[in-house]
């Protein structure tokens, strides 16, 4: 009844591996995570792969299909043609372990970094009243399955082991997102943290997270853009600025950044005139176009552009050690202001359901 | 010896098998209770089952119908599993679970809310009241990711005290236990690998609590997950510990039958709260013609009462689609055979006929979603076809209903979570398995802690013990003239989803129990192809010695039970019978033969006893327990 597909499947480890080619048997109705199972029980019963509910709810099966981040389980084998080789390779921004299961264990140090939900005080258990519509936002973020397909996609540490370190990643912006969000979280300064600690001035708002979420959160609309506007809103209240102008007076100035990425690609395409984009951010029109037609995932995209700040988390507050007159723009150096409406893309939960 | 030297060895207090909602809400009480604390997860952290759970947890906070308690919920739980449950289990579970709930907010779950601002409950099968607290339709994964975030939270603040995050609890993901290590009966600790490397681990410990959840993956069809292999049943069996009520196993009324991509995958029971009927092949809503005499009082015998009861269910009875599960599985089994099911061997569930498109989305935004992607299905467009899966075992670890301790041989051993029995009698209500796990997960954490506390020495681990230990772990890979462990899995799917599956009969039970003697031969000298790092095939022929042992277990009680009831339906004892009901069936280890015997209930304390109407109890007891509730009903009357 079934018809025999041509596979390709990346086989090996840490030292290296390469691409396999199976004939294997499809039938109608089945995911690439079966087409896997039966390879398991005929031709390579030591072909590793993570799965465990096989209904697109725990995220274990993350993989690239055709260098697509999909989860096996929700791909069904009806989306590729007859004669289309099915192409399956390891997550790229994590280290592999064996065949198609990689080492995410970046992505749990990052949470146990984040700091934990903050009860109020005072609030016996039984005694939490929030409104359905205040709960709702944060609940958006919690239907996050932990697939890190967000995490491996994203151009700041795809490819970029360096920015690791510094970087959280869309996951673990939407947490703290959903934390900021959360009508009874006791902590303020979520925003900041997400600013100071996460790397949240590394994202450059290519959206490219939210396109691959199998959960379809909108990471971008709904978590990062909210976080890094407030973000701003505080941080550059003009009084606190120029208080530490007065106190620091003396100081040099540094500028070096928290941002280990921005170098000079950043000012090299500072010269402002672009729309902000949410596409490639590249101001680059084939890119750009290349870009809004479908996702490449490799296509080189900017270094983020987030203002530079120093050691102590503050804009460089002089024209000497800076490249330019006047402060930079808080809002990064891709964002023109007004913004016109159609930019302005926080989007609600409830929008798509009227 | 050189190879166990090298073994890489870890000093706790308790050692959690098992990162599901039990698991973990056992190592956070006992990480509270000041113990140093492992958590051991077969698969990453927070991908554990428990994800899959979607309807809700039930818990009588009474925040929708204020008339709702936990004498209700306690009535409503006997009652569900036929009066077989352990009446301590359900009555703690019945009181305990609201503050178990309302914890979870601590923690910073998010549950759906009331207009007044409190946690939103829904209806659900068996349940009288509306009382499932719940998170649109994935209940179970708002539960993990909190229980994980907590764990986070205690690991950070571990962090500030001594300066790192895994002082005092620690997660071991995609590590699996192979064997407990026993001091005398005391436990000693326990022996697993590493998924990942291969590499062995041993964990010295005096109290191990188990939350391995339960067995579906010896089933064909089965919404369960390759991690539910009995793991935690067949350890406690070599321990020295023992099964009760292996016999009953919850077949989900409606898994999807077709297409194959989402076969097994369930079909949360608020699909028919919220107004999903069930129609045969003729377009029947045939579930009128299946209401047992027993619930006739609570379940409306025509279309329009039922259709009036979505709205107003005080005046009104409930329409037969929420019956309890076994009787809604055995009803589409009866439909199927009699020639009224679809194509591929189920029924149909139709909710697009009965609501709004929107409505539906809104109402079950991720089921929707699932079989849109899945399988290109649109539930708002058309009927879904479904049929009965392998979904949950009511049997279990036989332990004390206060502590979780297991009972049997051994000492420090807890067990809580699907992997106990007990709780749940021979049939479990929808929503109790998650207020289950929080309720005795929490205890058998605490008294794991404590009992760590009270002992005076450590059980040493025995270095022959771990020898072996190494030797059978290994032997799969060593072999290499054995069958395949995939194709060893298969025969025992096949022998235990045709021959042991929803409807039972003697003789292909007796013929069970012969295959799964020859299984046993077969998987003895199994071979895995390949290396350690990571090998999936090499895990399963590990996995196939503990799905094997438990297997037995089920054919066997099954054989003996002669009655239905719940999960357990013979063909050739079509009724319930209440002698039966006075008996557990313990399966215990007698070198590697199981070995089964008949145990009484435990009765049932006089103040819960006159919770229930007599006529209600008339179906259920016997005449001398009848005489025993007339007599002490007097007693109350003067
Ligand atoms: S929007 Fe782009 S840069 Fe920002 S987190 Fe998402 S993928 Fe990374
Ligand atoms: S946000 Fe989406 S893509 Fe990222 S881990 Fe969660 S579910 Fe996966
Ligand atoms: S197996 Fe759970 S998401 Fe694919």
């Amino acid at each position: 009844m079934g018809t025999k597909r041509h596979f390709r499947i990346w086989r090996g480890d840490e030292s290296g591996g390469d691409l396999q080619d199976y004939q294997v048997e499809v039938n109608e109705g089945e995911v690439v995570l079966d087409v896997i199972h039966r390879l398991q029980a005929t031709d390579a019963p030591d072909l590793a792969c993570r799965w465990n509910c096989k209904a697109g709810k725990c995220g274990s099966c993350s993989m690239e299909i055709n260098g697509m981040p999909k989860l096996g389980c929700m791909t069904r084998m009806s989306t590729f043609e007859e004669a289309e080789t099915v192409t399956v390779t390891p997550l790229r921004t994590f280290p592999v372990i064996r065949d198609l299961v990689t080492d995410v264990s970046f992505n749990y140090e990052k949470a146990r970094e984040t700091p934990a939900f903050a009860p109020p005080a005072g609030v016996a258990p039984g005694e939490y009243r929030m409104q359905q519509v205040d709960v709702e936002r944060s609940q958006e973020f919690r239907k996050c399955i932990e697939c890190f397909l967000c995490q491996n996609v994203c151009h700041v540490v795809r490819d970029h082991e360096e920015n690791k370190q510094a970087f959280s990643g869309p996951r673990y912006f939407i947490r703290a997102a959903e934390l900021d969000m959360h009508p009874l979280d006791a902590k303020t300064d979520r925003k900041e943290y997400a600013q100071a600690e996460q790397g949240l001035g590394f994202c450059n708002i290519t959206k490219c997270c939210t396109e691959v979420c199998p959960e379809h959160i909108k990471i971008t609309d709904n978590a990062i853009i909210p976080m890094k506007e407030r973000v701003v809103d505080r941080r550059y209240d003009p009084l606190v600025w120029l208080g530490s102008k007065i106190f620091r007076r003396g100081q040099v100035p540094q500028t070096s950044v928290t941002s280990a990425s921005h170098s000079g690609a950043v000012h090299s395409h500072a010269a402002p005139g672009g729309v902000h984009s949410h596409a490639g951010g590249s101001h680059d029109p084939a890119t750009e176009a290349q870009a809004q037609a479908g996702v490449n995932w490799h296509r080189e995209v900017p270094k983020p552009t987030a203002p530079a700040v120093d050691d102590n988390g503050k804009l460089p507050l002089t024209e000497l050690t800076f490249d330019r007159a006047a402060a930079p723009s808080p809002f990064g150096d891709d964002v023109q202001f007004p913004l016109p409406p159609e930019h302005l893309n926080f989007a609600h939960p409830e929008q798509d359901k009227h | 010896m050189t190879t166990t030297n090298r073994i890489e060895r870890h000093h706790y207090d308790v050692v959690v098998i098992g990162a599901g909602g039990a698991g973990l809400r056992a190592a956070i009480e006992a990480r509270l209770a000041g113990k140093k604390t492992a958590i051991i997860s077969k698969s990453l952290f927070g991908k554990a089952h428990t994800v899959m759970a979607e309807g809700g947890a039930a818990a009588a906070m009474g925040n929708v119908n204020s008339r709702d308690n936990w004498q209700v919920h306690f009535r409503d739980t006997m009652r569900g599993g036929k009066f077989l449950n352990n009446f301590r289990m359900a009555e703690l579970h019945a009181k305990e679970s609201p503050q178990r709930i309302w914890e979870l907010e601590t923690y910073g779950a998010l549950f759906d809310r009331t207009k007044d601002g409190k946690i939103s409950q829904r209806n659900f099968g068996g349940h009288e009241y509306p009382r499932l607290a719940h998170v649109g339709d994935r209940t179970g994964l708002e539960l993990i990711r909190t229980l994980q975030q907590k764990i986070v939270s205690l690991q950070q603040e571990d962090k500030a005290e001594f300066g790192s995050y895994d002082a005092r609890i620690k997660v071991f993901a995609e590590t699996t236990i192979t064997e407990l290590l026993l001091d005398g009966e005391k436990v000693a600790g326990a022996f697993g690998y590493y998924r990942e490397s291969g590499e062995f681990i041993l964990f010295e410990a005096p109290a191990v609590v188990l939350a391995t959840g339960g067995v579906g993956r010896s089933y064909k069809v089965t919404s369960n997950s390759w991690e539910y292999t009995g793991d935690g049943h067949a350890l406690a069996l070599r321990a020295g510990a023992t099964l009760i009520n292996m016999e009953f196993l919850q077949f989900h009324p409606t898994g999807m039958v077709w297409p194959p991509s989402v076969k097994g995958i369930l079909v949360t029971e608020s699909v028919r709260g919220d107004g999903g009927v069930l129609k045969n092949s003729d377009g029947k809503r045939f579930m009128f013609d299946y209401v047992p005499d027993v619930f006739r009082k609570q379940y409306a015998d025509n279309e329009a009462e039922a259709d009036r009861w979505y709205s107003d269910p005080d005046n009104n009875r409930r329409p037969p689609e929420l019956l309890p599960r076994d009787e809604v599985a055995r009803a589409i089994n009866s439909e199927v055979k009699a020639g009224r099911g679809t194509p591929a061997g189920g029924v149909y569930l139709d909710i697009a006929s009965r609501l709004p498109a929107e409505e539906i989305r809104r109402r079950l935004p991720s089921m929707y979603h699932q079989f849109k992607e899945l399988a290109d299905v649109d539930i708002t467009k058309e009927p879904m076809e479904v049929g009965p899966t392998c979904h949950y075992v009511m049997g279990g670890v036989e332990v004390d209903p206060d502590s979780g301790a297991a009972y049997g041989t051994v000492r420090g051993l807890f067990a809580a979570g699907e992997v106990s029995g007990g709780m749940h009698g021979s049939n479990r209500l929808g929503g109790n398995s998650l207020s289950d796990l929080l309720v005795f997960g929490k205890r058998a954490g605490g008294h794991a802690a404590s009992y760590a506390d009270q002992l005076t020495s450590r059980p040493k681990v025995s270095i022959g013990a771990v020898e072996a230990a190494v030797e059978t772990a290994l032997a799969p890979l060593q072999r290499d003239t054995g069958e395949n462990p995939y194709q060893l899995q298969q025969d025992l799917q096949a022998v235990m989803g045709d021959l042991v599956g929803i409807i039972r009969r003697e003789g292909e039970l007796v013929d069970a129990l012969h295959r799964l003697a020859e299984l046993r031969e077969r998987v003895a000298k199994v071979s895995a192809a390949g290396g350690r790092r990571y090998n999936p095939g090499w895990h399963l022929a590990l996995d196939l010695r503990n799905m094997l042992v438990v297997s037995e277990c089920t054919a066997k009680a099954a054989l003996e039970r002669q009655e239905s009831r719940g999960g357990h339906t013979r063909e050739d004892f079509p009724a319930m019978d209440p002698k039966w009901r006075r008996v557990n069936l313990v399966c215990a280890l007698d070198g590697d033969t199981v070995r089964l015997t008949h145990k009484p209930l435990p009765k049932i304390r006089a103040e819960l006893i006159a919770l229930f109407d007599r006529a209600e109890l008339a179906k259920y007891l016997t005449d001398e327990e009848l005489a025993d509730f007339d007599a002490l009903a007097e007693e109350a009357g003067k």
